[in-house]
């Protein structure tokens, strides 16, 4: 028998324990792919902070540098200028990269460091309950934001590609989802294209992949995957915004 | 041997270089700009890397990454910069990373004044950060030492794997002094370095087969506290360092460390010169704080003890009064707010106490 699909085994085998339909667990398994077939899972450090994301930790099978909420942009910049050569990388969530450690993504992203940044948007903190993120939609309901976001309180969803995209070191910003075949295949080509820029030494590059938390957005994962293509998508439009 | 006649920054910058530290983060403050400024210049003649972050939080944190790849790094800030700096730090030590901080402190509390102080000695050898951990904090009072202990710091972070602390203020970063620098560790020496850490750094990962982690968080994480503790505690027998002059007939004892010893120094000379029996105990590290020093002394004659820094409210005069146990009266000469110490006001406090039996 031929084998047309088998696990990256830079993932680990005992499966993860996300919740049941989240898009971690698909984001987890693309980067192993894509390190995999770049030849670097054995040359990679992912760089992480804290959040649902962080628990990624678990089951991508690459070195790892763990440390405070927000603050991964700014070790992987240093970690790549002293190692050149490994492939250096962070995977972060909407609290993560857009709030608590804003300064460090968008100077990371200033400079032009040569570090490859996947962000998790799913317009909420996760892990700690789905409380209101920056990247909340007008009007979605979050624990802390009960009749939901209203912008005279908390203003309106955070950009990050196109705020990037006013930025003229970055070399790649692309905005994905996994919500079908399709949008899983562009996401893995946009994560291929952003390492590659990294291996070139071209310096910055960002995947956004909006996610969903059907866990903190009280969906079921089928409704989830709709809230994403009917609410998140129209606010954040995917397509590639740099590519140079 | 050569004597350069140096500033107190540029002391502690040029030593790291000769450490063989290779990656600086920093972000301006007075009074230690000339540290960045400095290795701004150098590092990159040595192929090493110096950043101007963003702030201080993203500079430590810069210096976990570069720590987590095995290369000698450090940050340098004070006071106010080096609170943002406490999450940073506590995550080095949850991790077990060799870092070096410097410190040169401003007067505080809030933002203050840039003027000198010693007002971060709680801070440095207590509160550092949260969740309970140690570091060792050295206090350079003369800038040979600090250019020495700045160059020793990266041997004890890396023998420890454990950040470590130089506690300076802005008078010892401002004044100038000649100084013997320590050799330059050469090129094969900083890859030999880099190649001892290949137990547990994250390079060369082609060629091992198991997957590394520079992280702090444990779900078992008591046991590697009590390691740690465990740490802590051989420090006390193993790295207890001070200094004692004149103390053997002393009747006073004057106990100062950093800049304010040089004062104290002065003074125990002037009161010895007017034939009072006076000694000097200054803490080279001030932790561990070197309890023994004030153990050894002999309390039938001992009339008191002078406890003398640049800070109000005190805070190590609090270590001296635990040291001396009440034993025999701890009294305080202090400044603070960026007012240096008067001589004057350490020698009538010191006769006071002297004449106080
Ligand atoms: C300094 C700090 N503040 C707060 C927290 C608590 N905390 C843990 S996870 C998290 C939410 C993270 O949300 P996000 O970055 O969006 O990641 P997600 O869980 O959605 O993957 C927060 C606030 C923390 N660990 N550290
Ligand atoms: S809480 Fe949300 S983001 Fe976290 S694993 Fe569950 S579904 Fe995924």
């Amino acid at each position: 028998m031929n084998a047309v699909y088998t696990r990256p085994k830079t993932l680990d085998a005992a499966g993860s324990t996300y919740c049941p339909g989240c898009h971690h667990a698909t984001a987890n398994k693309l980067i192993c792919e894509v390190l995999e077939e770049l030849g670097q899972e054995k040359n990679a450090v992912a760089v992480m902070g804290v959040g649902c994301c962080a628990n990624s930790f678990r089951y991508l099978g690459t070195d790892l540098i763990a440390l405070p909420h927000g603050r991964p942009c700014a070790a992987a910049s240093a970690y790549k200028k002293c190692n050149p050569d490994v492939v250096t990388f962070t995977y972060q969530g909407d609290g993560d990269l857009a709030s608590i450690g804003l300064a460090e993504t968008l100077m990371a992203a200033n400079r032009g460091d040569n570090i490859t940044v996947v962000f998790i948007n799913n317009a909420v903190y996760a892990m700690t309950g789905g409380q209101i993120a920056p990247t909340t939609l007008i009007g979605q309901k979050t624990s802390t934001a009960p009749g939901g976001r209203i912008a005279e309180e908390y203003g309106y969803p955070l950009h990050m590609c196109e705020l990037m995209g006013q930025l003229r070191a970055p070399k790649y910003l692309a905005r994905v989802a996994c919500t079908d075949v399709p949008n899983v295949r562009k996401t893995r080509a946009s994560l291929m294209k952003a390492f590659k820029n990294q291996l070139d030494g071209k310096g910055f590059s960002m995947v956004e992949i909006l996610s969903n938390c059907p866990t903190n957005w009280g969906m079921s994962a089928l409704e989830s995957i709709e809230f994403i293509e009917n609410q998140l998508i129209p606010e954040y439009p995917l397509g590639e915004y740099r590519d140079i | 041997m050569e004597k350069i006649f140096v500033k107190g920054c540029e002391a502690v910058a040029e030593a790291a270089v000769r450490a063989g530290c290779r990656f600086f983060a920093g972000y301006p403050i007075t009074p230690q700009n000339e540290v960045p400024e400095y290795l701004a210049r150098k590092l990159p003649q040595v192929g090493g890397i110096f950043v101007q972050a963003e702030s201080e939080i993203a500079s430590i944190s810069m210096v976990f990454g570069a720590a987590a790849g095995g290369t000698r790094s450090m940050t340098s800030s004070a006071s106010t910069g080096v609170s943002l700096m406490s999450e940073g730090i506590s995550a080095l030590a949850g991790a077990h990373l060799p870092a070096v901080i410097c410190n040169f402190q401003r007067s505080g509390p809030g933002i203050s004044n840039i003027q000198p102080s010693q007002q971060d000695y709680n801070q440095a050898t207590k509160a550092h950060g949260h969740g309970a951990f140690r570091m060792l904090v050295l206090a350079p009072s003369t800038l040979q030492e600090a250019a020495d202990m700045t160059y020793r710091a990266f041997d004890l972070a890396d023998k420890y794997l454990n950040p470590v602390y130089l506690l300076l203020d802005g008078f010892t970063g401002a004044m100038m002094e000649p100084i013997v620098f320590p050799d330059p560790k050469s090129d094969e020496w900083i890859l030999e370095n880099k190649a001892s850490k290949a137990g547990w750094a994250l390079f060369d990962g082609n060629l091992r087969e198991e997957r590394r982690r520079a992280m702090g968080g444990r779900n078992d994480q008591e046991p590697d506290n009590i390691a740690s503790a465990e740490m802590y505690e051989r420090w006390k027998g193993t790295e207890v360092e001070y200094e004692e002059t004149l103390t053997d007939d002393a009747e006073l004892i004057i106990t100062a460390y950093g800049i304010s010893a040089r004062f104290a120094g002065a003074a125990v000379k002037k009161l010895r010169e007017e034939g009072l029996k006076v000694g000097l105990i200054r803490p080279v590290k001030v932790y561990p704080f070197p309890e023994e020093a004030f153990d050894k002394l002999d309390y039938t004659r001992v009339r008191g003890i002078l406890s003398v820094e640049m800070s109000i409210p005190a805070n190590f005069a609090e270590d001296v009064k635990y040291a001396a146990c009440r034993r025999a009266p701890v009294k305080t000469c202090l400044s603070s707010g960026g007012n240096i110490l008067e001589l004057d006001a350490i020698l009538d406090a010191a006769r006071e106490l002297y004449g106080s039996r």
